[in-house]
């Protein structure tokens, strides 16, 4: 708790800088993070964080010492190429896409830990800083290095703020983009300039390897909750930099903790929440959304048996006879006997159930969509007639009032369905 | 050269490694899922962790057991985000491995004072200690490096899945629409091929780490497959291919001594950029009057 209240309260000046470095580091990937995304390139990320590994030991070799603009620099760089390499190998060989990603990602890390090992072997006690950037270790960046980084974060969101137009149209229709006159494929060039930045200032608080959780799950996880573009971006933000705090603090808690991991296994959190409970798209949503319509079709089902019954002169059916009506469905028809009777809709008397008068408004309703569609499918559509009835029901539960005055005005209120049977409607008072 | 006895060794392991990932490699990618390979290989450090964990030793039958279900479990997570959770394809692959990578590398960092897993070791492992840690059995007969009974044996398993199951790997790689038509369970043929690689993937940990397995699995099918597109040869040029990085991987790495595995895996980008090089589509001015615009002869 101690601890909590310290690092919360950002006493400690080094804290602060740390934490305002991860917000912006968290912002500036979520946003580039996103457009990737949408533009489903994700994996691109993946490999550019990859490869940025010999560029970092190039520079550290240039250097001679962990200076964080030859790293950068040369990280970049890196990153640069193989960015170029893959579009090229797409363009240019008929390899397909991810065998070109999963190419470019191995190659360059293999030769990365070619340097690393080489570098290792050579005794430069400062190579051992090196290492961190396998893992990440938020902790342990200096201010000076915060400076660079956080500068370039937030060179990249503005980027991304002032051209948001522009970047729009990239991902969503760059055709259309060409044909009014927008430079695309300057455009799209620096949009790679801006991942591979964002990937390479990453690297250095998440680490190589999971540097893509930064840029692909923020956007991924927030694509659930709205279809808005500005929204979108401001959910996948938010994600991020709440995870790289709460990264942090563990690694700040439990010093052996790299932060790298940690933040990441708080960005999936998000996004595994997102997945089941958003509402539209969430998987529980969908869930019982799902069986909600189930069990309406059931019960309307049901009111349309009774009202059969009641056409063919009988007072109505036992329960027996409504359970052989739906073999194997047993606990979802007494469900809806139960949920019928407590909206008022059927009578239950001595074994015998039977509509009500609400009751009988309400199953004429569903007959006279199913008979009306029908009917339509029959004049309209030229189907015979004994081709219509399987996609009148499931049509009767989804007409809309709207819908139904429609095909009653075209039919002219018609009286009998392709079958001679009557469509039923409420007698007018 | 006198005729070196680690060195052989280390070549011929490497060797057996790369194809048997190569061999697997080829069906991978031709199913268009070599980010899946590349996931799988991540996702099964928590399995390793775990198992080295329950057993107390990195031989034991338990990390091979840990590692296989972690294996499985990211071919099902992808699956289960792309087709119940509707994340696009690239996404799910993403999210999967890094949250698996992620807990894995917490577990060491948990279990780090009981489990003497180096972070290092697993992901890019080290070939050149082969030769010291030899099997030895209880009555002291020396039976040669361990890892390479392991490599071996995995060797042996990937070409006995295939010869047996080549007809129904093809076709499922090729028409899993087909496959699925004619009876064949494509999606048990899946997973039985995502096992066997993640299977790889841990019984070549140890010498060439968990990431350059990647390459292993990709590149050499990613460079045969720019020389040809039929289904033998390409197996066939995975395998020269393999001993060939293994070969020269070893002699450079010797040379400016460095981490073999990174160097096996740097010559065959090298051998994949030359093959893409000669391979691609030539801009005009270099492709002239060629004979480029001759009619292919007909075998």
């Amino acid at each position: 708790m101690e601890d909590f209240v310290y690092f919360f309260t950002f006493q400690d000046p080094s804290i602060a800088w740390v934490v305002l470095g991860i917000t912006l580091l968290g912002v500036g990937s979520a946003y580039v993070g996103t457009f990737s995304f949408l533009d489903k390139k994700a994996l691109l990320g993946d490999a550019i964080s990859h490869a940025v590994l010999p560029g970092i030991c190039l520079g550290f070799v240039l250097a001679g010492e962990k200076n964080p603009v030859y790293i950068v620099t040369g990280a970049f760089l890196s990153g640069a190429v193989a960015t170029f390499l893959s579009s090229w190998l797409k363009r240019n060989t008929k390899l397909s896409e991810d065998t070109i990603i999963a190419t470019i990602l191995s190659v360059f890390f293999g030769f990365g830990i070619v340097l690393l090992t080489a570098l290792q072997k050579s005794g430069n006690p400062e190579v051992a800083g090196l290492n961190s950037f396998i893992f990440g270790n938020a902790i342990g960046i200096s201010e000076s290095d915060l400076l660079l980084y956080g500068g370039l974060a937030l060179a990249i969101i503005l980027v991304l703020t002032v051209a948001l137009k522009e970047f729009r149209l990239m991902v969503f229709d760059p055709e259309f983009g060409k044909a009014i006159g927008f430079p695309m494929k300057a455009i799209t060039f620096l949009f790679n300039v801006l991942m591979i930045l964002a990937v390479v200032i990453g690297i250095q608080a998440i680490g190589v390897v999971l540097m893509a959780a930064l840029l692909i799950t923020p956007g991924a996880a927030a694509r659930f909750w709205t279809d808005r573009l500005n929204p979108l971006l401001i959910l996948a933000a938010f994600f991020s930099v709440v995870s790289g705090i709460l990264g942090t603090y563990v690694s700040f808690v439990i010093p052996q903790m790299p932060t790298g991991p940690w933040v990441v296994v708080f960005l999936s959190l998000f996004a595994v929440v997102s997945f089941l409970v958003s509402p539209k798209s969430g998987m529980l949503f969908r869930y019982f959304a799902r069986k909600k319509y189930l069990t309406k079709t059931h019960r309307e089902h049901l009111l349309k048996a009774l009202y059969k019954a009641k056409e063919n002169g009988r007072p109505g059916l036992t329960i027996d006879e409504i359970y052989e009506l739906y073999p194997f469905q047993k606990p979802e028809t007494k469900q809806s006997i139960t949920d019928l009777e407590k909206l008022n809709f059927i009578d239950k008397n001595q074994q015998i159930i039977d509509l009500t008068s609400k009751g009988v408004t309400e199953a004429m309703r569903v007959v006279r969509l199913h008979r009306l569609w029908e009917l339509y499918l029959n004049e309209s559509m030229n189907i015979a007639p004994d081709h219509v009835h399987d996609s009148a029901e499931q049509l009767e539960h989804l007409i809309t009032p709207e819908l139904e005055a429609m095909l009653e005005q075209r039919f002219n209120f018609p009286a009998l369905d392709p079958h001679q049977e009557p469509i039923p409607r409420p007698e007018k008072k | 050269m006198s005729f070196d006895t680690n060195a052989f060794l280390i070549i011929f392991t490497g060797s057996l490694i790369a194809i048997s990932c190569g061999f697997l490699g080829v069906f991978m990618m031709l199913r268009k899922m070599s980010m899946t390979g590349d996931a799988i290989s991540h996702a099964v450090l928590p399995g390793i962790v775990i198992g080295f964990f329950v057993s107390g030793s990195q031989r034991s039958l338990e990390v091979i057991i840990g590692a296989g279900l972690l294996g499985i479990l990211a071919t099902l997570m992808i699956d289960w985000l792309r087709k119940k959770a509707r994340v696009q394809l690239d996404a799910s692959i993403g999210i999967t491995f890094t949250l698996l990578f992620a807990i894995g590398i917490i577990l060491v960092n948990v279990l780090a004072y009981k489990v003497d897993l180096d972070q290092e070791c697993v992901l890019y492992g080290e070939i050149a200690y082969l030769p010291i840690d030899s099997w030895i059995t209880q009555n002291g007969l020396n039976l040669g490096p361990r890892i390479t009974w392991l490599a071996g044996l995995n060797f042996v398993f990937v070409c006995g899945f295939i010869y047996l199951l080549f007809k129904e790997l093809a076709l499922t790689s090729f028409d899993e629409n087909f496959s699925s038509v004619m009876g064949l369970p494509s999606k048990g043929i899946n997973l039985a091929l995502m096992s066997i690689v993640s299977y790889t993937t841990v019984s070549s940990f140890e010498s060439v780490g968990a990431i350059l397995v990647v390459a292993l699995l990709v590149v050499p099918p990613a460079t045969a497959f720019l020389w040809t597109k039929s289904l033998i040869p390409l197996l066939k040029l995975t395998a020269v291919m393999g001993v060939l990085i293994a070969l020269l991987g070893y002699y450079l790495a010797y040379w400016i001594d460095s981490s073999i595995a990174g160097m096996m895996v740097t010559v065959a980008g090298v051998f994949f950029l030359i093959s893409a090089l000669i391979h691609s589509k030539k801009p005009l001015w270099l492709r002239g009057t060629s004979p480029h615009a001759q009619p292919l002869e007909l075998k």
